[in-house]
């Protein structure tokens, strides 16, 4: 299921990390920790449908608000626990996914279009959601607070931190069984010609669908996750354009397509963020310019993301 | 017998008929080649027999099934595989994971999809560079992976598209014995190809394109001298030229 000793090695430091990270953190330190995590898990959810199928997504904050609008509205207005919440919610957001591949594949829309194609859905669902009363409107949706963990809520926020990073577990896990099997060499053969993958007798149309709804519910679970944690939806907030590319980052910066990528990615990004924060306070948006420039220069000098570029060195020079 | 039965297929781009009312007859077990100059239709017609995109007109028939409206990953279950001209190996995958890929056309698991494509390997010779990454082969090494990933589907019609374009005089050698070897396990070839001596060598039959038509078939030796397959590859002042020296 691994693929070779880097990436052994990756994921055992790195999960030892997350696992040490909460005992020696403070509130603040867990909140980073739980960014760190949530953009892990779109992170993981983006890599499957764009690094390892090719079907670059810009609108991956469609399914994370699905997501997060299901579990959140079955609960308060149906007293349905988050947890079954976040089971339809992920169905949800696989079937919006397969909606929305099927609609842009059927007409043979891709590359470029296909991701102006999933940022004009995710728009499409902030607006809908935005005006639509039965869907609370912009108001959003207050989430009452009960603290018992059956209604998925807990007093102490490290378990919050377990529980998102058993998801990004479990993501990663998924991932790595997908990209051993068929699944996954076809995914990335479609990636790398499609008429070739056609050809050799590759279901190429079911296989992308396939793709997208699961990376679809990876993201509909960060978006229960989020409304549980904050305790409060609105849609400018879960259908934004910042939580789809929040999704891409980390595996550019990472190495989208490898299984360690977005998790790496996620680890340096988060803390930049806070990092230009708090250095560049009083100057509104300079973060964001940092930002942007870092990915710049990642897509211009490290095309492979870091874990991309050390995997393609280290087996250069073997 | 015939395996594949192509009959007035007719394809246009933008108004411009790239294939006009073809008809070919491919023999069970035999090697057909399709030549024409540059430009006549060749791969057109390649890919309206694939299934790469449909013929607009016209009755393909395989094994007795009409085909003409099936995609091309329905015609590869049936047994129709394929090589392309610019050989499309899948760079980031290694050698022989590209060619599981089309081991799983036929294999029921992840063993027999490997087995299958072990053996391909093997038979184009590349097991030896089975772990590399496919983006590190060369033109040669590439074509054969095209050969094998085709080959790994389990077809019983192979076409072939320019698959000695490219290669050096040696390598070509070694292809011209591949496809001999390919249609002596059993496979109907249907081959393009630019290099004459190739075509010569390898065909039992030909059929020549141009400009969208066939206009000639035949025995290797008797199309070569047809006056009209000299003329569509010289135009008629080549061809008096030809003709008188």
């Amino acid at each position: 299921m691994i693929n070779n000793k880097i990436e052994k090695y990756s994921i055992i430091v790195l999960l030892a990390m997350a696992v040490i990270y909460p005992v020696f953190s403070n509130s603040y330190m867990i909140s980073v920790g739980v960014s760190i995590l949530t953009i892990a898990l779109l992170g993981q959810s983006w890599n499957l449908m764009s690094g390892y199928a090719g079907q670059f997504s810009f609108g991956h904050a469609a399914f994370f608000g699905v997501g997060a609008y299901t579990s959140s509205i079955l609960y308060v207005d149906f007293g349905i626990s988050p947890w079954i919440g976040m089971l339809i919610g992920m169905a949800m957001a696989a079937a919006v996914g397969v909606v929305i591949g099927f609609l842009s594949f059927r007409y043979r829309i891709k590359g470029d279009f296909f991701a102006l194609v999933t940022l004009a859905f995710a728009e499409i669902l902030r607006v809908l959601f935005n005006n639509t009363k039965a869907l609370k409107g912009a108001g959003g949706i207050l989430i009452p607070y009960k603290n018992d963990w059956s209604e998925f809520q807990f007093e102490n926020d490290k378990i919050f931190y377990i529980i998102l990073l058993l998801m990004v577990i479990l993501a990663t896990f998924v991932l790595a069984v997908i990209s051993k099997r068929k699944l996954g060499i076809c995914l990335i053969a479609i990636k790398e010609s499609q008429s070739a993958a056609r050809s050799l007798g590759v279901p190429v149309l079911k296989y992308k669908l396939i793709a997208m709804a699961i990376s679809a519910a990876m993201a509909g679970m960060a978006g229960t996750f989020y409304a549980q944690y904050y305790g409060f939806i609105d849609p400018t907030v879960v259908f934004a354009a910042s939580i789809s590319v929040e999704a891409i980052v980390p595996c550019i910066i990472g190495g989208a397509g490898t299984l360690c990528g977005p998790l790496l990615g996620a680890v340096i990004i988060v803390p930049l963020q806070e990092l230009s924060n708090s250095l560049f306070d009083g100057i509104n948006g300079l973060n964001m310019i940092i930002y942007g420039l870092l990915i710049v220069v990642f897509i211009i000098f490290c095309p492979d993301g870091i874990y991309g570029t050390i995997v393609k060195r280290v087996k250069g020079e073997k | 017998m015939d395996i594949l039965t192509a009959k007035d297929v007719c394809k246009s781009f933008n108004g411009n008929m790239a294939v006009d009312h073809a008809s070919l007859n491919v023999e069970k077990g035999k090697i057909t080649g399709l030549i024409g100059a540059n430009g006549a239709g060749k791969t057109t017609l390649f890919n309206c027999l694939s299934g790469y995109y449909p013929a607009a007109s016209g009755k393909i028939i395989f094994d007795g099934r009409e085909i003409q409206g099936m995609s091309a990953q329905k015609r590869c279950k049936l047994g129709i595989a394929r090589t392309f001209q610019i050989a499309k190996p899948f760079g980031c995958l290694s050698v022989i994971d590209n060619v599981a890929v089309g081991g799983y056309n036929k294999a029921k698991d992840k063993a027999e999809a490997y087995k299958n494509a072990r053996e391909s390997l093997e038979f184009v010779h590349l097991d030896h560079k089975a772990e590399e990454l496919a983006f590190r082969l060369n033109t040669g090494e590439q074509r054969q992976l095209e050969l094998a990933r085709a080959l790994s589907t389990k077809p019983t019609l192979l076409l072939l598209d320019e698959v000695m374009a490219g290669l050096t005089p040696t390598e070509s050698e070694e292809m011209i014995k591949l496809i001999f070897k390919v249609r002596d396990s059993g496979i109907t070839v249907l081959l393009i190809e630019h290099i004459m001596p190739a075509v010569m060598k390898l065909s039992d039959k030909i059929y020549v394109l141009d400009r969208g038509k066939i206009i000639c078939e035949g025995e290797p030796k008797t199309v070569v001298n047809d006056p009209r397959v000299i003329e569509s590859y010289l135009g008629k002042a080549g061809a008096a030229y030809a003709k008188n020296n």
